[in-house]
């Protein structure tokens, strides 16, 4: 499967002959776990297994929790007390799968920015990205899905507000939204739904986990170096990288076991630090609260969403051009999934053929501008729509679009790289030493 | 320098609630001490049943607490209270409908405490998780990081946040709360001194009567904290182990491939 040249699987006895000329699974196997890996990698690399941790943790929390849930609008908010309650350890499954969402998402964004700076979407790895990009998307759909199951107040009108916004397409917004729906508002219907896709997304996430680990097993892993482990030779192939079992996966057992003591203690001791009070009064379509706030991981997106207001001079001009069927609500909606699109496209938008961030000099600068803008945006996602928060969201979300449509073509044009390490082992070398210190250098 | 700049933003990105923005004109929340705050923080069982008669003899004129088992009062790390003493408390004090009979009969502790709606007083089973008692600093959440969310600190504040000045519109009397967001509640002031007496004569003033209850919704929004907090403590400290053999394993597994490390 790998394009790095490794030791393959060889069945020795009858039995595994007889099993590997009818289903070769036990070299699939063997192969996906054995991959040469590239043996410079540093720590920003384990969230991969944290990730797929959290896929199996939300699967396994979340069929359980099933179990003891009503999906129906005068049933659920009981049901979940009665979780909470009466079902043993229903406390413990409810509040891991609500906070397991949140390390989820804390683990894709750093996954993702660590993909930024390092350069892992250009090529040859673009599919790795698109479909890493398609899993985020879902996992938003996922969550946002997840989040309106228990029925609280924040639940009925994150999901009132965040499906309006399919309202604002211009003619066919409102039939798509009662379309979605169920009906002309959030309702049983909209409850019922949600519950199914909530249910049946996460196996399609899985199977998209297989492409993406497929399609980065295909180009082999990048590293911070961004160079290319030599394929020449088997022994060529040996001197960059070490195989993922047992290396790599006691290394990101080990990330992960140190992410899971403060994942742990978040659960066990303050399980609704993250949550949202309002989600505590069962929802009622007579009571709007009094600020409807999404979930933190979907704040930097939302806050982009509400940048775009009519005042703003862009909106003005496509609401003119278009005769007003780009309306101020419209273009946020534009912006927020723009915003998504532009990360989407980086592997094309950047020009640089330096991979890794490390050895240029100013993409570090504006890159680091880019992991601030991301918290400012999600701090100003939080904030009241009012000044100062509108100009300073609109700046912020300005520079996440500059960042990828303008910054990241321009630089690879004007910056100097800095000299990159020949391979692998050198970079290894220079960092941990050559074992035998007989000959330092080749 | 840069690798540090980024981790520490690693690490904000993890500490940013979603639950820590204030909505304009917060009330003043006093940070009244509870022995359940913390790690290691338990309920007070004693308080707990002083936080029950007070609901009993008070809030249950106008509140219900319909998500709330009438058993669990026996639990242990709850109120604690005798089975046969909470069979006699859910008969004495509560009536339920029954379907079966088509009447109302005395409720038993297998029912719910009663939702009581005639008033339109909110249900009380969930308040102290329902409100958040501290919020900011700008919107950063290091205040719940710190005090905790402050449901409880809420709920005790707003017993004794009023100053006695009240307001008439439309026909309803508001009176004027330093605790309430605005400022103007309809509910009357619930509580003043001495108004419940406990039998082996514990204080009874507004604040001491205000902490009581306000533990007490604690209990009831989350029945399960001190089996949560263990499950916590218990895994925290397993995973710290298993981390630790890890970094062994993993640091003898690599030395072969490491020389000394020269950067």
């Amino acid at each position: 499967m790998s394009g790095i040249p490794h030791d393959h699987y060889e069945p020795k006895t009858g039995p595994e002959k007889w099993l590997h000329s009818r289903l070769p699974i036990v070299g699939l196997v063997y192969d996906t776990i054995m991959i040469p890996t590239p043996k410079n990698l540093n720590w920003w690399w384990i969230w991969g297994i944290v990730l797929a941790f959290c896929l199996a943790l939300q699967i396994v929390t979340g069929i359980v929790l099933v179990m003891h849930y009503t999906p129906h609008v005068d049933l659920a908010f009981a049901s979940v007390e009665h979780i909470m309650r009466n079902v043993n350890g229903g406390y413990m499954i409810r509040y891991l799968h609500a906070n397991g969402a949140s390390l989820f998402f804390v683990a894709v964004y750093i996954h993702i920015f660590r993909g930024l700076f390092y350069g892992s979407y250009k090529a040859p790895r673009e599919i790795t990205w698109i479909v890493g990009m398609l899993i985020y998307l879902m996992m938003m759909g996922t969550a946002f899905m997840g989040y309106v199951l228990p029925w609280g107040q924040m639940s009925f009108w994150g999901a009132t507000v965040i499906t309006g916004l399919f309202g604002a397409i211009p003619f066919i917004g409102e039939p798509i939204q009662t379309w979605l729906l169920g009906g002309p508002a959030v309702d049983n219907a909209t409850l019922n739904r949600f519950f199914s896709l909530h249910y049946l997304l996460p196996f399609v996430i899985a199977a998209l986990v297989i492409v993406h680990i497929w399609a980065f097993h295909t180009t082999g892993n990048n590293n911070p170096t961004g160079v290319e482990v030599r394929r020449g030779s088997k022994e060529e192939a040996k001197k960059d990288t070490l195989p993922f079992w047992p290396y790599f996966v006691i290394k990101d057992f080990l990330g992960l076991a140190v992410v899971l003591v403060i994942f742990w203690a978040i659960v066990g001791f303050m399980p609704n630090y993250l949550g949202h009070p309002d989600n505590y009064i069962e929802a009622n379509p007579l009571q709007t609260p009094a600020h409807i706030v999404p979930e933190w991981y979907f704040l930097p997106f939302y806050a982009i969403l509400r940048a775009f207001t009519s005042e703003v001079w862009v909106v003005q001009i496509a609401s003119f051009v278009t005769g007003g069927i780009i309306d101020a609500k419209f273009f946020g909606v534009l912006a927020m999934f723009g915003a998504i699109a532009v990360m989407a496209l980086a592997p094309w938008l950047d020009t640089s053929r330096v991979r890794s961030g490390k050895y240029r000099p100013q993409f570090k600068w504006w890159f680091l501008l880019l992991v601030i803008d991301f918290f400012a945006l999600m701090w100003l996602g939080a904030m009241p729509a009012e000044e100062p928060y509108a100009s300073f969201s609109l700046i912020a979300s300005a520079y996440w679009f500059g960042y990828f449509l303008v910054i990241l073509p321009l630089l690879g044009v004007i910056e100097k790289p800095e000299e990159i390490p020949a391979t692998i082992e050198d970079d290894f070398n220079a960092h941990y030493g050559k074992k035998s210190e007989a000959t330092p250098a080749e | 320098m840069f690798k540090k700049l980024v981790t520490g933003a690693a690490f904000a990105l993890a500490l940013v609630p979603a639950a820590s923005f204030a909505a304009g004109g917060e009330g003043h929340i006093e940070d009244f001490a509870f022995s359940f705050e913390g790690p290691f923080g338990t309920y007070d069982q004693n308080q707990l049943q002083r936080g029950l008669q007070v609901f009993t003899e008070v809030c249950a004129a106008c509140h219900g607490l319909k998500q709330v088992p009438i058993r669990t009062l026996s639990d242990e790390s709850g109120p604690g209270i005798p089975e046969d003493q909470v069979r006699a408390y859910a008969a004495d004090n509560f009536e339920v409908f029954d379907a079966a009979l088509d009447d109302f009969r005395p409720a038993t502790p297998v029912d719910h405490f009663p939702a009581n709606t005639s008033l339109g007083a909110p249900d009380l089973s969930l308040m102290a998780k329902a409100r958040a008692g501290f919020h900011g600093p700008y919107g950063l959440g290091l205040n719940q990081l710190f005090k905790g969310m402050g449901g409880a600190e809420y709920i005790a504040s707003l017993m004794t946040g009023y100053t006695g000045e009240t307001k008439v519109e439309a026909g309803t009397t508001f009176y004027e709360n330093t605790a309430f967001a605005g400022g103007w509640i309809s509910m009357a002031p619930p509580l003043a001194d001495e108004q419940v007496e406990f039998i082996d004569g514990h204080e009874n003033d507004l604040e001491s009567l205000s902490k009581d209850v306000a533990a007490f919704l604690m209990w009831t929004a989350e029945p399960k904290m001190m089996a949560r907090k263990q499950a916590g403590f218990i895994g925290v400290l397993f995973l710290t182990v298993l981390s630790v053999l890890l970094y062994l394993t993993n640091k003898r597994l690599w030395a072969p491939h490491k020389g000394k490390k020269t950067s």
